[in-house]
């Protein structure tokens, strides 16, 4: 025999101890030959096993039925021995032989039935196979392999098409139409050129640019530590950035996230609202004005909508 | 054998002629295999698959995307609309980069765009309204997405990403205002920069840092320049690099709802 080193027997050891259920230096005395192997029963999990109302089942058939520990070993039944062959009559000796050729699993003794299973004494015939061998195991369990698939499909497959063209086409349309917009829009419209700056001139009113508009107008109420700040800054950028760490609902359809919703479009319609203020409704001062009386006060629009 | 007319000829000579261009070493040397623009491209599952896999654009999209998700009414194509405004501003950007001084010029300068240069004032133009479509897109795809609930698990850092975008596409367009140097400039920035100044405990250091002075001068617009031209565009195309890794990182597309 092969001498393993130490280290090594005693992590088998530990291996085959938290395996059995025993202690580590039972295990160890296991392994070097001192002790006995222990040998723990385990209900099969996969028995291809049809009980046939045979005679051969009356009778106590030890090589099947035992209640002494065993190891469970699947042997391809060829011969199965039929004790009860002898007695019974020939049109029923036909069907038992059928029935044990389904047989794909047994149970065999690890140990010598003797003592435990009230066995008949078994009979010699020529073609018998023998299912005690009385051998000392010479494996040992390393280790329990639970009977899952190692891979798991965690994902459904989806229905996808091909990018190219299902996808760069009506990409590369929508680029082509929204530079045909661009070209068009710049064509036409002649972006704002003042008189050149001059810090002496304060114009009246001095607007900030458009998407800032809705934030000037806040400031036009609260004061601008609150107005112009904290809700930009708090509102604006922490909540904002938090948002998808603050809604833990899971659910993706609005009939189900309707605070969600409605909390962004709350918000939406309150930026556009104050947006829209800024820009068309506020004048001279910043006080209120209407664009279809007073005009608008907005340099961005200049060459947009002309008022008379 | 049948004579040929003159017309097969020529088509048969064109057609020869094209295929040993396009299946010559020149062709096969600048696309790679599955290019339609290779010799002997032919709609095949797996042609489909090497045209996006074989170019560079495999870098932004996938060999297949969901089916839902190249419905146009799905996305409308905000998301992409604003990466291609980003394009058309950087070129155009750039060409106007040519005939700027961001000094006392400055206006002088726009001015002589506007008259002097050819096509100065379209390309200017495209610039301007370009920028403020790409705020309006970038803040649209957001609300496409917060409808969508797309910036749930596992894209909730994409959705911080993309908040950083937009902000970084407003410091963008807010530094250019300032670079016309007309009265609509400068006053525009002026507001925005006092906002900046009711910081609290750091206002006027932020204000100090934004003006680079205690008011809008010159030496703003060179700051301002500086951030726009530069420092803010370097920034944000290393935040759009994660923001479309991660598109695909985490799944591709989101929905369908």
């Amino acid at each position: 025999m092969v001498d393993i080193p130490e280290h090594l027997l005693k992590r088998a050891a530990q291996a085959r101890a938290k395996a059995l259920g025993i202690s580590v230096e039972k295990a160890l005395a296991e392994m070097k030959g001192q002790e006995d192997p222990t040998i723990v029963s385990k209900e099969p999990e996969v028995i291809a096993f049809e009980e046939v109302p045979t005679p051969a089942a009356e009778t106590p058939a030890p090589v099947t039925e035992t209640p002494a520990p065993v190891t469970e070993i699947p042997v391809p039944v060829t011969e199965t021995p039929a004790p009860a062959a002898e007695t019974i009559s020939p049109v029923k000796e036909e069907h038992a032989a059928e029935t044990t050729e389904k047989v794909a699993a047994v149970k065999i003794e690890q140990k010598p039935p003797a003592a435990k299973a009230p066995a008949p004494a078994k009979v010699d015939t020529p073609d018998e196979v023998d299912f005690a061998p009385e051998v000392k195991v010479t494996q040992r369990l390393l280790t329990v392999v639970k009977a899952k698939p190692i891979q798991k499909p965690v994902s459904e497959p989806v229905d996808k098409v091909n990018t190219w063209p299902h996808l760069m086409l009506p990409e590369f349309v929508s680029l082509m139409a929204m530079t045909a917009f661009l070209i068009l829009l710049s064509a036409i419209l002649q972006a704002p050129l003042l008189e050149e700056a001059n810090p002496n001139v304060t114009p009246n009113p001095a607007k900030a640019p458009w998407y800032f508009l809705g934030l000037q107008e806040l400031l036009s109420y609260w004061d601008p530590q609150i107005a112009g700040v904290m809700i930009p800054l708090v509102l604006g950028v922490v909540v904002w950035m938090a948002f998808p760490y603050i809604d833990r609902n899971p659910e993706t359809h609005p009939s189900k996230r309707k605070f969600a919703i409605m909390f962004y479009t709350f918000f939406l319609a309150g930026a556009g609202v104050l947006t829209i203020i800024g820009v068309l409704f506020r004048g001279p001062g910043w006080n209120w004005t209407y664009p279809w009386i007073d005009g608008i006060w907005f340099d961005d629009l200049l060459d947009w909508i002309h008022f008379e | 054998m049948q004579k040929l007319s003159l017309r097969d000829r020529i088509k048969e000579a064109r057609v020869s002629a094209t295929d040993s261009f396009r299946g010559g070493k020149l062709m096969s040397s600048i696309f790679r295999p599955g290019s339609p623009f290779r010799k002997g491209y032919v709609d095949s599952p797996r042609n489909r698959s090497y045209v996006v896999m074989n170019n560079v654009l495999y870098h932004l999209h996938p060999v297949k995307v969901k089916r839902h998700g190249v419905r146009l009414s799905y996305t409308l194509c905000l998301g992409g609309l604003s990466f291609f405004l980003f394009i058309v501003l950087t070129i155009t950007g750039i060409w106007l980069m040519f005939y700027f001084r961001p000094t006392e010029l400055a206006y002088v300068d726009i001015q002589a765009l506007q008259t002097d240069i050819a096509f100065g004032s379209l390309v200017r133009n495209m610039h301007r309204w370009g920028a403020h479509l790409m705020v309006l897109v970038v803040f649209l795809h957001m609300s496409r997405v917060f409808y969508h609930g797309a910036y749930k698990a596992p894209r909730e850092f994409n959705w911080v990403i993309g908040v950083i975008l937009l902000l970084l596409t407003l410091l963008l367009s807010f530094t250019g205002y300032l670079l016309p140097w007309d009265q609509l400039a400068i006053w525009a920035v002026t507001v925005g920069g006092n906002m900046a100044g009711y910081t609290p405990v750091i206002g006027a250091q932020a204000k100090f840092g934004l003006f680079a002075g205690l008011e809008a001068t010159t030496a703003t617009l060179l700051r301002f320049y500086v951030l726009h031209v530069l420092f803010l565009p370097f920034i944000i195309v290393i935040f759009m690099a994660v923001h479309f890794w991660r598109v695909r990182k985490d799944g591709g597309i989101s929905g369908p709802l």
